[in-house]
């Protein structure tokens, strides 16, 4: 178990996360739970379609969202991912300072989307597209929403990794920790990908 | 929010003066008591134990509840519980039986069982197990105190919009039941989680997939089942809650919503949700009936192919919930086909169990009596089931009493039958005694009796036009006797829950404790002492096929042949703060539900996150039993 490995030896595989069983275990019930946040998105996703267009002579997606924004928020969104993929090859090589570095840069961007969004949602409410102004109000921000409370999550998981790996350094036991936090980082990514599409893009067309 | 902080400090006074004054041993007296070793444990054996008693707990509740509405539908134009009253019974009894009695029931044989099963030595994670647990409890607690503060809920357990929103249902009751739910769901899909993760990393060397026990499959596909269902009651509830706190519009047609999406994301777990608890009853049936008929179970493989099956179409289905909806003719069809379809892998399975028993030396212990009235019940409400699965024919059946005959006959038939069976069977591994068998046989019968006494006239009831959820009907229309039949035959199941009840009792009494193999069995959990070390396993035993247990002994061996030398074990250490989070979680429900106290729910909260960030800078690397322990405690007894 991950007791009995402490030292800090580069995994014969390359792969630090899986080297102890804790980590194996870790590892698969993050993506069994990643497949469970599928479901509980494809909801949201089916609910979001179905009153999507239930304004209720308020103003329309159509009419609301503005690509350009939505697409830099996009294009920080999926850079983060990359930096994340960074940090996670330094961690397997066993670079402490390297991951912090790339570790810094994924919640940077992060925060700097949810900074779009917030001024997106800002500036929706003032054109009077609200929570309560109608069912497709109430759609767009629980789907939206939802993701973003997640990115919101992910940005506070990961910086609070980067305390504890400051402090005991890459081992077998922060290894799985860390590389379970980059899934979901991926994950809602994915999931972002999904509501440019169906969200933003296919609202534009109507 | 004062008058809670009032509530916690007062309550640790209390704590404090009962247990012998305050003072520096406080802390030490309560570290070493009982009651605080069962609230911070991490065994699944003793969470085993939780998660059954609290489920029967909640079995008792609901069944009182039930009693009581059969009590008020005994003679036309009864005034014993009317109206509101009458709706909040059926309401909290349809939630209490499938959330708070089905659920933790099934999650306790699991847990008690399933490591053992595939020789482990715990679950796969410890921590998560407990939270689970206590997440369940503190949810179906919050649910249940509704009836004390405020009213409770009275939509029905289906809970359907526009009659749970704000405008025809007011006052706190469908908050309990959104947040109550909401709180157990979590601890339910982290608990599925778990033991997926269980049965694919830590089974024992030479366990391959199928050399599985039946009772560990069913439960492996019940968990994939829990995992992939549950989202979608969190969005559903979550929904709800939006709808109903905080002013969305997601189900009112006057600002552009639905009350169709409720049905849709509802069934769409709704569904799955009847096929988790029926396939783990499946499972026990499987184990007992092949270890009291003295044979390998027939068709294994076709079993488990049946099993998965069942469990990928129970996915398929979810709108023969909805036929008289309106979806259309062809969504009808096509949902009907695939119901249909279902029939077939259940089939196997009976047939298999028939084929089992047949040329067997049969024993019929009380497991047994309950595994074998199982079939015809069940076969009986699979029979209605397919009945109700076509839709021109449900638009007769559908909101009488033919589909409460139908669905009691599967759940009672099935899941209670399966429980029961469970109970009976391990016992004795779970608890180190046996139940006693003559209790046992009066339980069954009486209970056998008094089921098909209460629900097969209901069937009658239901095709002479008596709607469900209504809580009188008239006079000199055909339905006084059935009716009266029918609240009679509760009393039977009355009086052998009562039996059972007076068996447990029994049992803590009885000195003697149950033997390692009471009842000559076939898998790997018969191997160990009953009850088991909390360690389970002294050395990973090495499994050579089906049934490992029996081959072992078939081949004249006295257990199983270890995989390992002999060797520290490591354990997880206890923990309060799953206890703790569910506390968190407990407090935010009841803020928000008292509404405009959202500072009591933003408190709870903040105790949630807490123990979150607790939880992640914790370094606990649990302790080590050494083999010398091992050996001291095992004297004599082979592993």
């Amino acid at each position: 178990m991950a007791a009995h490995t402490h030292e800090n030896t580069a995994p014969q595989n390359g792969h630090l996360e899986t080297a102890s069983l804790d980590g194996k275990n870790k590892v698969l019930g993050f993506w069994l739970f990643l497949g469970a946040e599928t479901v509980l998105f494809a909801c949201l996703f089916g609910t979001y379609l179905a009153l999507r267009n239930q304004t209720m002579g308020g103003p329309t997606g159509e009419h609301l969202f503005d690509l350009k924004l939505v697409a830099l928020a996009t294009a920080i969104l999926l850079t983060s991912s990359l930096t994340s993929v960074l940090a996670m090859h330094a961690m397997n090589q066993l670079k402490l300072k390297t991951m912090q570095f790339w570790l810094g840069v994924t919640v940077l961007l992060g925060l700097g989307f949810l900074v779009l969004e917030i001024y997106e949602f800002i500036h929706y409410v003032h054109e009077g597209h609200t929570f309560m102004s109608s069912a497709f109000g109430s759609s767009f921000y629980a789907l939206v929403g939802t993701h973003g409370a997640h990115v919101t999550f992910g940005i506070v998981w990961i910086s609070t990794l980067m305390l504890q790996a400051a402090k005991r350094g890459i081992t077998t036991e922060m290894a799985p920790k860390l590389f379970v936090s980059s899934l979901y980082w991926h994950f809602i990514d994915v999931v972002w990908v999904f509501i440019f599409t169906l969200v933003y893009l296919l609202g534009k067309v109507g | 929010m004062g008058t809670l902080i009032v509530l916690l400090v007062l309550a640790l006074f209390l704590t404090a003066i009962f247990t012998g004054g305050y003072n520096k041993d406080f802390l030490d007296r309560v570290k070493t008591s009982k009651v605080w070793d069962w609230l911070t444990t991490v065994d699944h054996k003793k969470i085993a134990i939780l998660y059954f008693m609290s489920g029967f707990f909640f079995f008792i509740v609901g069944g009182i509840e039930a009693l009581f509405m059969r009590l008020q539908l005994i003679v036309p134009h009864n005034d014993l519980f009317v109206g509101d009253t009458f709706n909040e019974l059926l309401t909290m009894h349809g939630t209490t039986m499938i959330f708070l009695a089905a659920m933790p029931m099934i999650f306790g044989l699991m847990n008690a069982i399933v490591p053992l099963q595939i020789g482990a030595r715990d679950v796969a994670f410890p921590f998560v197990n407990a939270l689970g647990f206590w997440l369940f409890f503190a949810g179906g607690l919050l649910l249940n105190l509704s009836w004390i503060f405020g009213g409770a809920p009275d939509a029905g357990w289906t809970s359907y919009t526009s009659l749970a929103l704000n405008e025809y249902s007011p006052g706190p009751g469908i908050d309990y039941y959104v947040l109550g739910l909401q709180i157990s769901g979590i601890g339910t899909l982290i608990g599925g989680l778990n033991f997926l993760v269980t049965i694919i990393n830590l089974r024992a060397p030479g366990m391959t997939y199928l050399r599985m026990p039946l009772f560990t499959w069913t439960s492996f596909v019940t968990s994939a089942l829990i995992l992939f269902a549950f989202p979608a009651l969190t969005v559903a509830l979550l929904l709800l809650m939006f709808d109903r706190l905080f002013g969305a519009n997601f189900f009112d047609y006057t600002m552009g919503g639905s009350t169709v999406i409720w049905q849709h994301l509802f069934w769409i777990f709704g569904h799955p949700e009847v096929y988790i608890v029926i396939l783990p009853a499946f499972g026990v049936m499987s184990e007992v009936i092949s270890t009291f008929s003295k044979k390998r179970l027939f068709g294994y493989t076709s079993m488990v192919f049946a099993t998965v099956l069942i469990g990928f179409l129970g996915f398929m289905v979810w709108v023969h919930h909805m036929f008289t909806v309106g979806l259309g003719p062809v969504s009808n069809s096509l949902f009907a086909v695939a119901t249909m379809a279902i029939a077939v892998p259940t089939g196997i399975k009976v047939f298999n169990w028939l084929f089992t028993m047949w040329g067997g030396e049969i024993r019929f212990t009380t497991a047994m009596l309950f595994a074998v009235g199982f079939i015809p019940t069940f076969v009986m409400g699979g029979m209605t089931g397919v009945m109700l699965a076509l839709p021109p024919a449900d638009y007769q059946y559908q909101d009488s009493y033919f589909v409460v005959a139908h669905f009691h006959y599967v759940l009672v038939g099935g899941t209670v039958f399966g429980m029961f069976a469970g109970a009976y069977y391990w016992w004795p591994k779970m608890f180190g005694k046996l139940l006693d068998e003559k209790l046992g046989k009066f339980h069954f019968w009486t209970f056998l009796i008094g089921f098909h006494l209460t629900f097969f006239p209901q069937h009658f009831l239901g095709l002479f036009g008596m709607p469900r959820r209504v809580f009188t009907y008239q006079s000199g229309v055909g339905l006084e006797t059935i009716n009266l039949i029918s609240t009679i035959g509760v009393f039977g199941m009355t009086i052998g829950t009562l039996a059972f009840i007076y068996n447990i009792y029994k049992t803590f009494k009885v000195e003697a404790q149950a033997p390692a193999d009471p009842w000559n069995g076939r898998t790997l959990e018969w191997a160990i002492p009953s009850p088991p070390p909390e360690y389970n396993f002294a050395q990973l035993p090495r499994v050579r096929g089906l049934d490992p247990f029996w081959l072992e002994k078939q081949a004249g061996n006295k257990g199983m042949t270890p995989a390992e030398p002999l060797g520290s074990i490591h354990m997880p250490s206890p923990s309060y703060l799953p206890v703790l989070m569910s506390l968190g979680f407990f407090i935010a429900g009841f803020g928000f539900i008292a509404r405009g106290n959202y500072a009591v729910g933003i408190l709870g909260l903040i105790v949630v996150v807490i123990t979150m960030f607790m939880r992640s800078f914790e370094q606990d690397h649990g302790y080590h039993i050494e083999p010398e322990e091992i050996e001291d405690a095992n004297k004599g007894v082979q592993a």
